[in-house]
């Protein structure tokens, strides 16, 4: 789920000062983990001769106490942080957040950034060759869950050496990635960051991304779902998906802010009205349909039915009979939980649901609920209250930690 | 209410070890305290961000919600002591949090600006809403909406069902067991559900 953008000028102006300070401090360099064994799906299915694309950021301490690791949402990567030698524009998706000096600094952890399977980013995807069939896997690709996500990633860091991760932290979709590893690997972490996210998704939001499936779905280029060897790319679909997910994530307030009722470009009448119904007339269609073309140039269309079904599964508290609480039990580590009060996708009432599940356990956790105008996208942006929120509490892990860096 | 005096009044009435819940807990400076000092674990209620912040700076469990929508994370009894220092008097369903805080909370523990202080009723007398030290507003700026005395709060405590287990003024973080209404500028009331 990707940064709004602003206008054009104040982009620059931001990517600008993003470079100087990235350039200053931070060069990602991705790297890859192949992995040949099998890992079971929760379907029954598995995956094997696979492979992980991930970015780590600082330096692991000697007793490997200080790794945090980063789940990624929909529309993100391994590439967290920093900049790449030769992409110096390429910025991280949470780079505001990760870096040294900053809320999560990479001056006291070592942070691992890593794409998930079905991605579209590095890791292998739809897009990749099945070696048991020497295809493209394309529809093909087994379902994976925020569960088998995590497993995923318990094997990358097996292959790391790291044992305990300080903590796992991951906005949205990410977010509950970070509370599956609660669940799945309680031994294994000491704190969870879970920001922006729920404990599953309610009708409205599974709805939402059915809608975004079917634009996929019953484009004629999606060759249910074999288009690569048609050369083709259902581009439609992927861009009404893309629009649809982007008005989810705006707050109607910011939407009537930046673009209210601005027409494009007037023309010479009464009410500057071009009187057509397919032209672009307003400034938000015009917005949208930028930012559907932009998605639908890159991104991968198993990819997005793939991750959107693992947001629809997740649901830790149905094999507790719908209580949460009950699923929380096995929690162990401390945890801060964030929401923004204008986010109708990952409203705040669900992350107090978790909250709740936590306090009947009895567990340790703090819960920020941040004012902010920006809706579900606030979780990619600076509002200092949320910053330094999470600075504080990454400042007291390290603390925790006894000063070791 | 930062006072160390004051902290320790009202932490000699917390048991050791105890499960707490801060209800308007401010910079977390007596949940802190009483971690340390008491053994206690628990956590903060807060609205105010600065707050929260300092919560989080300091390392205790806070959370930030809003009083006046109740208390429906927490559970019936599920906390030794609630407390409610120099809350009280911001809540504008005051009534409700106080059954709240006997429903989630074996023993309540409020703590609230005493109106009936000789001083303020000295002021009042003079025709003037008091402004001192502990209530440094003036009336039409005051966050403290629910402006009331010890016996009062007496009063509601009774309407209520509860309990008074113990009550006493505070003044200059002396405990004011003698005309606690008349003397004291803070009261303080330990209560349980009949």
């Amino acid at each position: 789920m990707q940064l709004k953008r602003s206008s054009p000028t104040r982009y620059r102006f931001f990517s600008v000062i993003g470079f100087f300070i990235a350039d200053m401090s931070l060069i990602a360099t991705p790297q890859s983990m192949s992995f040949e064994a099998a890992l079971p799906l929760q379907s029954g299915a598995s995956i094997r001769g696979y492979s992980l694309s991930y970015e780590t950021y600082g330096t692991l301490n000697a007793d490997k106490s200080n790794a945090v690791l980063i789940c990624h949402a929909l529309n993100a990567s391994h590439h967290v942080a920093g900049v790449y030698a030769d992409q110096p524009n390429n910025v991280g998706w949470w780079d505001n957040m990760i870096g040294p000096g900053k809320p999560l600094d990479t001056d006291r952890f070592f942070v691992i950034g890593v794409n998930n399977l079905g991605s579209c980013f590095g890791s292998t995807g739809p897009m990749h060759t099945n070696p048991d069939t020497g295809r493209i896997y394309g529809a093909d690709f087994p379902v994976v869950t925020v569960e088998d996500w995590v497993n995923a990633q318990a094997r990358l860091l097996d292959a790391l050496g790291i044992e305990q991760l300080a903590a796992v932290m991951g906005g949205s979709l990410g977010g509950m990635q970070a509370l599956s590893w609660t669940l799945q690997y309680p031994e294994r972490m000491k704190h969870a960051v879970v920001v922006a996210s729920a404990p599953n998704l309610n009708a409205e939001n599974i709805a939402f991304n059915e809608v975004a499936r079917r634009a996929i779905v019953t484009d004629p280029d999606f060759h249910n779902g074999h288009f690569y060897e048609h050369g083709v790319v259902p581009k439609r679909g992927l861009r009404i998906a893309r629009m649809i997910g982007h008005i989810t994530y705006l707050s109607d307030d910011v939407m009537n802010e930046k673009f209210g009722r601005e027409l494009r470009s007037a023309v010479n009448s009464v009410t500057g009205y071009k009187y057509s119904t397919q032209e672009v007339e307003f400034q938000i269609e015009s917005y949208l349909r930028y930012q559907g073309d932009k998605f639908s140039e890159y991104f991968d269309a198993n990819t997005y039915l793939l991750i959107t079904r693992a947001l629809d599964y997740f649901d830790p508290a149905r094999a507790f009979g719908g209580d949460l609480s009950k699923a929380l039990e096995r929690a162990i580590c401390k945890f801060l939980l964030v929401s923004f009060t204008t986010d109708w996708r990952f409203s705040p009432a669900r992350s107090r649901e978790i909250v709740k599940g936590l306090i009947d356990n009895r567990r340790d956790v703090s819960y920020a609920e941040i004012d902010a105008p920006h809706g579900h996208d606030a979780f990619l942006l600076d509002d200092e209250r949320y910053m330094n929120v999470v600075r504080a509490y990454f400042a007291q892990i390290a603390n925790s930690l006894g000063g070791a860096a | 209410m930062s006072d160390p005096l004051i902290m320790q009044a009202i932490a000699r009435l917390v048991p050791n070890g105890a499960r707490v819940l801060d209800l308007g807990c401010g910079d977390g400076a007596l949940l802190a305290y009483l971690q340390e000092h008491n053994g206690c674990t628990g956590y903060g209620v807060e609205l105010d961000d600065a707050n929260v912040l300092a919560c989080a700076q300091r390392g205790v469990n806070v959370l930030q919600l809003n009083l006046d929508q109740g208390l429906k994370v927490f559970a019936d009894q599920s906390f030794d002591v609630v407390l409610q220092i120099d809350t009280l008097q911001h809540l504008r369903n005051a009534e409700v949090m106080l059954r709240e805080t006997a429903r989630v909370g074996k023993i309540g523990i409020v703590a609230f600006p005493n109106f009936g202080h000789w001083f303020n009723r000295l002021s009042v007398l003079r025709g003037r809403m008091p402004v001192t030290k502990r209530l440094p507003y003036q009336w039409y700026d005051t966050p403290n909406i629910r402006v009331g005395t010890y016996a009062d709060f007496a009063d509601l405590a009774r309407k209520n069902q509860l309990q008074v287990l113990d009550s006493f003024g505070l003044q200059h973080g002396q405990e004011v067991r003698l005309l606690p209404n008349l003397m004291a500028g803070t009261a303080v009331f330990k209560l349980q559900r009949r």
